[in-house]
């Protein structure tokens, strides 16, 4: 990304000398170049730059989209640590997303590795382990209905073959949670996909050159492998991280919040005070907290993974 | 490592029939390369059983007699393949309906967001002009914007605007461009030469000629890429239709089946499927038919 977009600019260090008029020629691209960016143009300002300055005032504001919003100070954003609701909300989506960003991590290395085997029908194991990946959240969500149900459900059965109970594992707060991270996992394909590219792009020299050295496949993956991911790992945490921050769907479909709020993330929480409570003020302010803290946790997973990450292998 | 490659390679006298080594080591490493793979095959096995599972059940319910599903325990494998549950869902829910409600807002949404998005992307990298790439950092900079923040006031704008219950909320963004096509397609077009439009340009071709004629079929697995991405995220997409769309005629399959199960009670397990079924086939039948788009577009996002 860097590369291209400084290749792009060449006159980095010609800014500073005092700008040249422009010919007619220049000054005729510039109005071409951005009558093309009309479409992208209005919908930044329309659908990005606007809804972004609303959200702000309308955090600040009683409004429930029929009345005149009314300016309420930090009302909305006091709440925020008074409701009950919001603190379990919380709760649950640092409960999901600490679960299921790192094990997903893990489980789409190694699918990525798992793909990556040198056997002649990789193709098939490929498709097999990707094509979950394609089920939209909502169609999975119907699956694992069925799927973990006690009386029509493959898990339960074979759960008992083993000797353990039959459990209604969306019926419990805690179980249903797991329920809903275990099914993330089956959409591992997408990173696991970005993995792969990235393993590929790892030179072979490199292994071969281990390998004469005496390394051990273990040491080659620690070594080699896992540092030359590191772009790949943190883009698919960061993704990760924001995707976890905003589960809502299994919920809405699996569980409808529930039991005992025990699966209202955030979003479900935001979702309800906008659409169901219509209390657009307050939810607004949910909204800015989230964007708040995503953006904090991103800048601080770039600060802290910085010393790690390692970007010569992708340029090699 | 020089050393290395000396010692094993170097003719080193030995009291071993040479011939009789190599073919010793031969059998032994193809003895070694067998039971590898087959270590390695029963894993790969195992683990894309595991990814399977889910959808086998759901196709073995789909198939399933209200008789085989009161079973206790429910059969693994359908008894009476019961094949008339994908029409009784059409039957027993408005199926069709959102069938056609999801294929037409696909349709738009793909439309709208390969025809803005390649017209941005031009303007971007095949022309050349003062502050482009600062505003190209604009884009960079909404890709990581989270949707949640605009979520409420989009939602008051298309009330005010009278669209909520229409499919205008979902469609009509999607012909004003997004951050992450937009970048797909400029650094895919950045590869273009720029001789090949200068020649044209020198030709007399207008932009838009050479955006249409020149750019376009060169752009194919681009703009591949992109069409089947937002064709996908239009059919996949929950929380939009949830927010927009409010009665039963207007209605897609992510919220569809939910809907009418809160105002009618659950859909039968093997109805529902079957309509799941239905659901996940085009997805499936286009990555296979698009493997290559699907793969590039995922990883050229975060690469490049």
């Amino acid at each position: 990304m860097a590369d291209t977009l400084q290749a792009q600019a060449p006159s980095a260090g010609r800014r500073r000398e005092p700008r040249k008029p422009m010919s007619p020629r220049e000054k005729q691209n510039m109005r071409r170049g951005l009558l093309f960016l009309t479409p992208w143009a209005i919908g930044f300002l329309v659908f990005i730059a606007y809804p972004l300055v609303y959200s702000i005032i309308i955090s600040f504001t009683s409004y429930t989209g029929m009345n005149h919003a009314k300016f309420i100070g930090w009302d909305n954003y006091k709440s925020l640590f008074t409701d009950p609701l919001v603190g379990q909300s919380i709760g649950n989506t640092l409960f999901y997303a600490v679960l299921a960003v790192p094990i997903g991590l893990v489980v789409s290395v190694l699918l990525a590795l798992a793909m990556n085997r040198n056997v002649k029908e990789v193709a098939w194991y490929r498709t097999a382990l990707y094509v979950p990946s394609l089920v939209p959240v909502f169609a999975m969500s119907f699956i694992f209905v069925v799927l973990v149900n006690p009386q029509y459900g493959i898990v339960n059965k074979v759960i008992e073959a083993f000797g353990g109970g039959n459990v209604n594992y969306l019926a419990e707060p805690t179980s249903a949670k797991v329920v809903i991270v275990v099914m993330a996992q089956l959409g591992a394909g997408n990173a696991a996909l970005i993995f792969l590219a990235g393993l590929n792009n790892i030179p072979q020299t490199l292994y071969e050159a281990a390998r004469i050295d005496g390394a051990n496949p273990w040491q080659s993956f620690t070594k080699i492998t896992l540092p030359l991911l590191t772009p790949a790992i943190l883009f698919n945490l960061i993704t990760g991280i924001s995707g976890g921050l905003q589960v809502f769907t299994q919920a809405y479909i699996m569980t409808g919040g529930g039991p005992d709020n025990g699966t209202l993330f955030y979003m479900y929480y935001l979702y309800k005070n906008a659409f169901s409570y219509a209390q657009l003020g307050f939810a607004s302010a949910m909204a800015v907290a989230l964007f708040l803290f995503g953006m904090l946790l991103a800048l601080l997973v770039f600060w802290v993974t910085r010393r790690f990450v390692n970007y010569d292998a992708s340029a090699a | 490592m020089a050393t290395l490659t000396e010692q094993p390679g170097g003719p080193s006298p030995s009291p071993i029939d040479p011939a009789a080594a190599r073919e010793n080591a031969q059998r032994v490493l193809r003895r070694k390369k067998i039971t590898a793979g087959i270590g390695k095959r029963i894993f790969l096995v195992v683990i894309s059983v595991i990814f399977l599972i889910p959808l086998l059940w759901m196709l073995s319910t789909a198939l399933k007699s209200t008789g085989d599903l009161s079973k206790v325990p429910p059969p693994i494998i359908p008894q009476h393949w019961a094949w008339s549950n994908f029409k009784e869902v059409f039957k027993q829910l408005p199926f069709g309906t959102f069938y056609l409600n999801s294929f037409w807002i696909t349709l738009l949404t793909t439309i709208g967001s390969v025809a803005s998005n390649f017209i941005v992307a031009y303007g971007f990298s095949c022309i050349e002009w003062r502050g482009r790439d600062k505003v190209f950092y604009l884009v960079l900079g909404t890709l990581f914007l989270p949707f949640p923040i605009t979520l409420i006031p989009m939602f008051d704008m298309f009330a005010r605007l009278h669209w909520i219950n229409t499919y205008l909320p979902l469609v009509v963004p999607a012909f004003l461009g997004s951050a992450f096509f937009t970048f797909l397609l400029r650094q895919f077009l950045l590869q273009i030469p720029r001789d090949n439009l200068d020649a044209a340009r020198i030709d007399g071709a207008s932009e838009w000629r050479i955006l249409w004629q020149i750019v376009a079929p060169m752009a194919r697995p681009a703009l591949g890429a992109v069409a089947i991405f937002s064709a996908v995220g239009a059919w996949n997409d929950f929380l939009g239709p949830l927010i927009y769309l409010q009665d039963n005629a207007h209605m897609t399959l992510s919220i569809g089946i939910q809907s009418f199960q809160q105002a009618n009670g659950n859909v039968p397990y093997n109805l529902l499927m079957a309509g799941s079924l239905m659901i996940i086939l085009p997805l499936v039948i286009l990555f296979f038919i698009f493997q290559r788009y699907f793969i590039r577009g995922i990883t050229m996002g975060s690469f490049k």
